[in-house]
């Protein structure tokens, strides 16, 4: 019988199975960031405990950081004091940190590609919900709690039950206009924001296939917003050539070989899933949320709809049947780990060129690492979005969450190309988030209300 | 470590579904390097007004105020991997959650730190719920031998996932010492791993 890229990996680094089924598995990656791993080296400490592979811990800083100056200290003493503990855990432990300066710090589900340090068929673990990003490769990366950083900090190793698998077939090609984005916004309304619990998801099919590594990470980030803990792609040709030549990417004869045992680790034609979904990518809309959960959600063409609850409705100042497109923005942010890649300022950079920024609508451009912000600069994206009145930012997790400066105010409505829509979120109590694509972000920010990219842009 | 069969205390009834991480504490009270002072923003949002006037809220309500057991909906925890959450509900005084379900991060998170999350079918958990509301001085008992929740004369079957309810009664939940007694073997497997990076 066939095996699935999970249960390969899940083999491959499995150090004990329990009496009661769980494994003790083997981390090949931990990533770390200023807001998950102060306590868990104050874990260790009280304990009188070492790191066991410091050389498998990789560290930056993103969700405190000012986007608007990163000099040090920080105006927010709390956020400087996250930022002194991480710089003290990582020399007093050995563990590589990439801060502010280095050409590398960012979001850490941006840099650790970036450098390189995600690989198909490793393991990939951060505290943080969104590590799934880096099942982009064919890892198995998911999202762990501060105990857990503990652990891996401790042993290299985590007490955990092993997911099923759903795989979810995407068949056909998208249209244009329509992103890898509004694919995992579609997949999360058609699942449920809980649809996914006790599952990895496999994505796969000629939708995937097409995809960029980039598209693919994004796809993969959002798995989390379907209640997966973990998600991943199949890696392919692309997998490979995306990590040549990465900062910590094998070299030489070492990168030869490394590929052949990256591919070995797909999934096998028969392998065997606990289900599997089918979608056809072709009918898939340009995809936007509409209320407080990321399976609420309405093509951009689609209406507000009936069966939406009262207090939601009140919430997001909106009106049953109303069309979603008629809704006024007032911030409009492209950024954050699922959409701060160099390719989402790429593919709307040519779209607003010449074009302006509704008056009224504050517009944030944040790029999701300094890799991303200075290729930017060099091949004057950065430039367009300044001319077109976007703000352009320095590198961090900025408005996706209420963490560093950038917040909504009062009950602002953010047109947002980050990953969650939960009230407050984006720091103010009242604010509001629609979800959408950057593409379908840039359209609603030039036209002041949300609007369908592929009629402003014409795609 | 020590072994939890059974909790008893106070019910806080919270309805609603998929209350995510960001509403248990929202972002702005991560800013912090030590889970010591967390309580205060547990359900910040929710039970103050941005002028920290208190909203009509169950954890507001002088007779919830020595609650020790949640009583809530679906989904709960859903979002964040942030262990700040169940943090926060622990330095609080909340020992236990009764929930439709969770999410599964948090369920993790939640076991590691002691605290025992079950789930209970929507029509009892209303039932326990009403009674908490009319009765809020009779005491919540979960058995997690028995999988019942008492409440004065009633008795509803509740459930948990096995690994977690083992870990519990034979006082396993926190499981670093077990991680730890593998050190050669953990050895052993990272130099047959295939993987290398240049760490040059």
């Amino acid at each position: 019988m066939g095996k699935s890229l999970y249960d390969k990996v899940w083999e491959a680094h499995e150090v004990e199975r329990m009496a009661d089924g769980r494994s003790q598995l083997f981390i090949g990656v931990h990533l770390i960031h200023e807001v998950t791993s102060p306590q868990a080296f104050g874990m260790l400490k009280d304990r009188n405990l070492s790191v066991a592979y410091p050389g498998r811990t990789f560290a930056t800083v993103d969700h405190i950081v000012p986007t608007h100056s990163q000099e040090r200290p920080f105006l927010d003493p709390l956020a400087e004091e996250m930022i002194q503990a991480l710089d003290e855990n990582t020399v007093a432990h050995a563990i590589k940190y990439y801060g502010i300066g280095s050409g590398y710090q960012g979001i850490i589900h941006v840099v650790g590609p970036e450098l390189g340090l995600t690989q198909p068929g490793t393991t990939v673990v951060c505290g943080d919900s969104h590590t799934a990003t880096h099942g982009a490769f064919g890892a198995v990366a998911f999202g762990i709690g501060t105990s857990q950083v503990r652990d891996v900090l401790a042993t290299q190793t985590l007490l955990l039950e092993k997911l099923k698998v759903r795989k979810i077939q995407l068949n056909g090609r998208l249209q244009p206009g329509v992103t890898a984005k509004d694919v995992a916004l579609h997949v999360i309304g058609l699942l449920g924001a809980k649809g996914g619990q006790g599952f990895a998801y496999e994505y796969a099919g000629s939708v995937v296939e097409h995809m960029s590594m980039e598209e693919r990470m994004t796809l993969c980030n959002m798995s989390i917003e379907g209640g997966a803990r973990s998600g991943y792609c199949n890696p392919d040709a692309k997998t490979c050539a995306y990590l040549k030549d990465r900062k910590h990417s094998p070299k030489g004869l070492d990168f030869l070989k490394s590929q052949r045992h990256w591919l070995s680790w797909a999934s096998d034609d028969d392998a065997i899933y606990a289900d599997t979904v089918e979608l056809d990518g072709n009918t898939i809309q340009p995809t936007v949320t509409w209320g407080v959960s990321p399976d609420q959600v309405v093509g951009v063409d689609g209406v507000i709809p009936a069966s939406a609850s009262d207090d939601v409705i009140d919430y997001m100042g909106l009106r049953k049947g109303a069309r979603i497109k008629e809704t006024k923005v007032d911030v409009a942010f492209i950024g954050s780990c699922t959409n701060g890649r160099l390719s989402d300022f790429e593919s709307v950079a040519p779209l607003i060129r010449g074009q302006r920024v509704k008056a009224g609508v504050r517009a944030l451009a944040v790029p999701g690492s300094e890799a991303v912000d200075r290729k930017a600069q060099e091949t004057g994206i950065a430039t367009i979005f300044k001319d077109a009145g976007f703000e352009w930012r320095k590198p961090g997790c900025s408005m996706c969450l209420a963490m560093n400066p950038d917040k909504l105010v009062g009950d602002e409505l953010c047109a947002s190309s980050s990953n969650r829509n939960f009230k407050g979120r984006q720091g103010s109590a009242r604010g509001r988030t629609m979800l959408m694509s950057p593409l379908t972000v840039a359209a609603s920010a030039l036209r002041g209300h949300v609007s369908d990219p592929r009629e402003v842009f014409g795609l | 470590m020590s072994v939890i069969e059974s909790i008893a205390g106070y019910g806080l009834p919270l309805f609603g579904d998929n209350i995510d991480t960001d509403q248990i504490i929202p972002g702005r009270f991560l800013k912090c390097v030590t889970f010591d002072s967390l309580a205060e923003g547990l359900f910040y949002d929710s039970r103050f007004e941005s002028n920290g006037n208190a909203k009509a809220h169950p954890m507001n309500t002088p007779k919830y105020e020595d609650a020790s057991i949640l009583i809530t909906g679906n989904n709960f925890g859903c979002g964040s991997s942030r262990e700040h959450a169940p943090q926060a509900l622990q330095k609080s005084g909340f020992k236990a959650i009764i929930a439709g379900s969770f999410a599964e991060i948090f369920f993790g998170n939640c076991t590691t730190l002691g605290i025992p999350c079950v789930t209970m079918e929507e029509g009892f958990r209303l039932e326990l719920m009403a009674q908490v509301e009319s009765n809020s001085t009779e005491h919540v008992k979960i058995s997690l031998e028995e999988l019942v929740v008492k409440f004065g004369e009633w008795m509803w079957p509740i459930s948990m996932k096995e690994s977690a309810r083992l870990a519990f009664l034979k006082g396993s939940f926190d499981p670093l010492s077990e991680l730890l007694s593998r050190r050669a073997k953990v050895e052993s497997l990272e130099q047959q791993l295939p993987h290398v990076w240049d760490l040059s």
